[in-house]
């Protein structure tokens, strides 16, 4: 398996948020109305418009405060469970990139059926926009394409994100992490199997984000199953009907 | 910075103090974090766990406004522990100088006090000098009166309990952070300090730092790699604005602005121009005359002559006894002592301490000019809250100007180096460069002076400047920085070489007294030289391995990386620390002599031999490594400022103590004060029992006038907030993220509470205290619901010789907004 990957090692992060709104700068993602709502983490969740968020947490145990800055975004699964579900519904809502393995949605991703898209993905990264389409994190791919590196890797003043041919970022990743270990024994990467967005963390992943590991249980509905099985015949009838 | 930012990579032992580097200068952080890599111990000491915190090997907090507290105990330690670099010490510090018998301290207050004029006569504490006028000096330091045993004296009162009372540190974390810190006095181990205004913004702003650089000589880390006294600065130019004068005291180039008496420029020169009979002192300050000579010549051009001391008279002079510092201008415009003011490039209705006394003294003008990118809370002051307009007889004007990135220039960063930027793309709409709005503003006003109706006006000030920075009509930053620089005035013959009138001045070790140079700066000349543009320079090759990239841009002075690196050096020129050098004497060595200069590395603090040859005897033409001092050594004891000779620790002006521990003396004898009717302080009380402090989010720059305005800067940090303990909201009731109501003796604003686990109460002098911080990017301008200035609460007293306001500890309190 080659194509592209990314590495964010979390032990490096400050929150300082370069990553999150040069995302938002280069996809021309417009800002949203927030408010404070007793925490720094805003915008509070992804939305139409926030593809990459930082998420913060706090826990004090003791005398010791432990904070957990999470850079989150699509973790480009090498076979990704959204792009079944839009597969089934629309032909070319969705595409996986062959150089890199970005997982891309399209504008007729407007088509499927974004609740199942978000359910079915395991890291609870897809949002809808008004007019329907699904979006998230493109790998910038529009970027990348063109020998560039994705924004928010080049905006991380830390060196905390990384990008690169898969094996070269397999490689950084594992090294880092037998750096780490000597003074994080917990240090581990996440899914780095299943995924081309690599997490490092220091500490139990739960500790950073709920969804920082897959879902325990990300399981195929019933209804995504027969969607599955049955998705291009659906088409077929939908467009027969319609004709 | 004495030292720079790619610097701090290689420090053995960061200790950020006084700042939250990672959040306000996340660029910082790489650097910290290479350090780290290879070894590095980062400690952070703060009210409040932060990202700096978290990304830190040792916290320890402290109660706002305590660091001389915190530092004295450690000069204590390093003392009691002999962690001192005592080779370093004894012959690159004054430690063996004796003070003279005048020298007391009695109950937190020197010798020398005028209780009348609230000021001290540093004469009190000068050193002893024998019958030739040398300083007496014990190299033992066992003279009682030898400024090693005085300060050693001073400190013993600092002990870890009574230190731990009044900074409500634990003790255990105050004995990891002095015994880290400490291990930096080996002679191949660097500590760093970062601080910002954490330290700047107290009544005692300047004894913090100096606390700090005491430390700093003690262990010898000045001057060296990986060390250094650094101030990282709050601004992207803040450093170039003060190298070019912005301050009330300073002329361009650290020139003391002269005052009415000082009438002639001999008499300027005999006052200001320091000599020394140490021969083995460079006392750089002796080239005075040349910068400011070049100076004048730069301003008034031709109309400078020497009959006319170069137009020294034509220069603005301080009223005896007067400052002009922000607060001293306030204060005065909330007097009515002005009809006009400029508010250009600044927001002084949410930027100054007490900002509703700032508001209020608007409305006592005539007219204001603002400039500035966007309508904020100081140009739309009369329509604010609680204001009626009606009533409200100030003028406003609004010029628009050009953002950073519509102009062309430079900008000198907190390590020194001024780096050329280019212009991205036109300003929008009427907006114009700074620059070229005073050009035609001076144009303006010139012609107006040469009406015959002026002459009683005194119009010669503004005829005989020369003001020629103009190409085709528009402002030219070039030509502005190349008359920086400084060109020769007429054709001369120097060192054997001849210089034609109009060309580019190399260095300023070639400024003139005679009027044959112009230098706007002599600090940056050889910024724009005959080389051209060395601020536009941009190989960024390492050639010595600890990270210097002299070719990158240009810093400094001429391009020194690191200043005072001589003392990086032990006497007979040699790396204290061989693997980080930052430079060394290589002159050739004939029978143990040294009998030639030659160095290599950084660009060195003089091109003189070292003190001593390599076969041990001293050399008369060698010169000590702190060559901006007159007598060449770092200063444990140092007249020149308004404070006592040692850091004392004393309250601020608002606190929670009514005495603390180390003498009846709450306040910093000499702090500013103003006495207008808003000028009020609250003792401590029930009233407002929970220190305040203010602070950043990298989201927003200064008052935000332009972060505010950009919707994904907003969306992350869109309102004030008050972060606050989990206990202190429980004592109070408030759930976090519900509106709250922070007050203080000025003034009250709402802001979200952010209850948190990276605040907790201290304990001081037995006694729980809490502490709260807001953030002072906000105001009522916009956006609309996201709440008004921070300082709204804060108190307009300031330090004493800096004026700047105590902003980082004031008193207030916090309620639920229900209740009344």
């Amino acid at each position: 398996m080659s194509g592209k990957s990314f590495l964010i090692d979390t032990s490096a992060c400050m929150a300082c948020r370069s990553c999150q709104v040069a995302c938002k700068a280069w996809n021309r993602n417009d800002g949203t109305v927030t408010r404070n709502r007793g925490s720094h983490q805003n915008p509070p969740d992804f939305d139409g418009n926030t593809f990459k968020l930082v998420r913060f947490r706090e826990v004090r145990a003791g005398n010791k405060v432990s904070r957990y800055f999470f850079s989150d975004q699509c973790r480009h699964c090498i076979d990704a469970p959204c792009k079944d579900v839009i597969d089934s519904a629309v032909t070319g809502g969705a595409i996986q990139d062959k150089a890199t393995g970005a997982i891309v949605y399209t504008e007729k991703s407007k088509g499927a059926p974004f609740k199942d898209v978000r359910s079915e993905c395991p890291y609870d990264i897809p949002r809808q926009r008004e007019d329907g389409t699904i979006v998230k994190c493109t790998m910038c791919i529009d970027r990348v394409s063109n020998g560039l590196q994705p924004a928010c890797v080049k905006a991380c003043p830390m060196g905390g994100l990384h990008f690169g041919d898969r094996e070269e970022i397999l490689a950084r990743a594992e090294k880092r992490l037998a750096t780490l270990k000597a003074k994080y024994p917990k240090a581990q990467l996440l899914n780095v199997e299943t995924v081309r967005t690599i997490y490092l963390v220091v500490g139990d992943p739960k500790e950073y984000h709920k969804f920082a590991v897959a879902s325990a249980n990300p399981g195929v509905t019933r209804k995504v199953a027969l969607r599955r099985m049955f998705g291009p015949a659906i088409d077929a009838l939908r467009t027969v009907a319609r004709g | 910075m004495t030292n720079h930012w790619i610097d701090l990579r290689n420090s053995d032992c960061i200790l950020v103090m006084g700042s939250n580097a990672a959040t306000n200068h996340p660029l910082s952080f790489r650097w910290v974090s290479k350090a780290m890599e290879k070894g590095a111990t980062l400690i952070h000491v703060d009210p409040r766990f932060t990202r700096t915190s978290s990304l830190a090997d040792i916290y320890a907090p402290l109660r706002s406004g305590t660091d001389i507290a915190f530092l004295g105990g450690m000069i204590k330690y390093i003392v009691d522990n002999q962690k001192y670099f005592h080779e370093y010490m004894v012959n690159y510090t004054n430690a063996s100088y004796i003070v003279g018998s005048k020298f007391g301290f009695k109950d937190g207050m020197f010798s020398g006090f005028d209780s009348g004029k609230h000021a001290y006569d540093a004469s009190a504490w000068d050193f002893e000098k024998d019958e030739n006028g040398n300083v007496r000096k014990d190299p033992t330091l066992q003279h009682p009166r030898s400024v090693f045993q005085l300060m050693k004296k001073h400190y013993s009162r600092y002990t870890p309990d009574t230190v731990s009372s009044i900074t409500g540190t634990p003790k255990e974390d105050l004995l990891r952070v002095y015994k880290a810190y400490s291990a930096t006095g080996a002679r191949d181990k660097a500590g760093t300090i970062m601080y910002a205004m954490g330290w700047t913004q107290h009544t005692v702003g300047v004894q913090n730092i100096r606390t700090m650089s005491i430390i700093q000589l003690l262990l010898g880390n000045m001057g060296v790699a990986g060390g250094g006294v650094n101030a990282l600065r709050g601004e992207s130019n803040v450093q170039g604005s003060t190298d070019h004068g912005l301050l009330f005291h300073i002329l361009p180039g650290y020139l003391p602005v002269p005052s009415a008496s000082i009438a002639t420029l001999a008499e300027y020169n005999k006052k200001f121009t320091p000599s020394t009979k140490d021969p083995l002192s460079a006392n750089w300050w002796q080239n005075r005359p040349k910068y400011i000579t070049s100076f004048l010549k730069a301003v008034y051009g031709d109309n400078a002559t020497p009959e006319n001391d170069f137009g020294y008279g034509w220069l603005p002079k301080l009223q005896e006894g007067k400052t002009y510092s922000w607060l001293d201008i306030f204060d005065r415009m909330y007097d009515k002592q002005y009809t006009g003011f400029f508010a250009w490039g600044q927001n002084p209705a949410c930027s100054g301490a007490n900002s509703n006394k700032t508001r209020q003294a608007f409305s006592n003008l005539d007219w204001m000019v603002v400039v500035n990118l966007f309508d904020n809370e100081t140009a739309s002051f009369w329509n604010g809250p609680g204001v009626d307009p009606r009533q409200v007889k100030t003028e406003v004007f609004m010029l628009p100007c050009a953002a950073f990135m519509e102009k062309e220039g430079s900008l000198s960063n907190s390590g020194r180096w001024a780096q050329w930027r280019y212009k991205a793309q036109e300003p929008p709409g009427h907006a114009k460069p700074d620059g070229d709005i005073m050009v035609e503003l001076f144009n303006e006003i010139r012609e107006l002076y040469k009406k015959p109706d002026a002459k009683s006006a005194f119009p010669d000030p503004i005829l005989n400047v020369k003001l020629d920075y103009t190409a085709q009509g528009k402002f030219d930053p070039h030509a502005v920085a190349k008359a920086i620089n400084g060109y020769w005035t007429r054709d001369a013959l120097v060192g054997g070489k001849m210089y034609k009138k109009g060309d580019q001045v190399p260095a300023f070790g070639l400024l003139q007294s005679d009027g044959s140079t112009a230098s706007g700066n002599w600090l940056y000349c050889q910024s724009y030289n005959q080389d051209g543009n060395n601020m536009a320079r941009r190989d960024n090759k390492d050639e010595s391995g600890i990270g210097l990239t002299s070719k990158w841009a240009w810093a400094w002075p001429v391009n020194r990386r690191i200043i005072y690196n001589r003392a990086s050096l032990d006497l007979t020129g040699k790396p204290w620390n061989p693997k980080k050098a930052v430079v060394e004497f290589v002159g050739d060595v004939k029978d143990g002599k040294y009998v030639s200069t030659k160095w290599k590395g950084d660009v060195p603090d003089g091109p003189w031999y070292p003190l001593k040859n390599p076969d041990g005897t001293d050399r008369p033409d060698g010169k000590k490594p702190f060559i901006m001092k007159v007598d060449g050594v770092g200063a444990f004891v140092g007249p020149g400022l308004k404070d006592g000779p040692f850091p004392e620790h004393y309250e601020p002006i608002e606190s929670p103590v009514k005495k603390h521990p180390f003498s009846n003396q709450r306040n910093n004898p000499v702090a500013a004060v103003f006495r207008s009717e808003r000028d009020v302080y609250s003792t401590p009380s029930d009233r407002f029992p929970i220190v305040g402090t203010t602070y950043r989010v990298a989201e927003h720059w200064q008052t935000g006038v332009l972060t505010r305005w950009l919707p994904w800067l907003l969306e992350a940090e869109p309102e004030v907030y008050v972060e606050m303990s989990e206990e202190l909201a429980k004592a109070k009731g408030i759930r976090n993220g519900e509106k709250v109501v922070v007050e203080s003796a000025r003034g009250s604003i709402e802001a979200v509470a952010l209850v948190t686990v990276r605040y907790k109460p201290f304990k001081i002098l037995g006694k729980q205290v809490h502490q709260v911080g807001l953030p002072w990017h906000y105001g009522w301008v916009w956006p609309k619901n996201g709440g008004d200035s921070a300082n709204l609460l804060t108190p307009a007293v300031g330090d004493p010789n800096t004026k700047i306001p105590e902003t980082k500890a004031f008193m207030v309190n916090v309620r639920k907004k229900a209740e009344v």
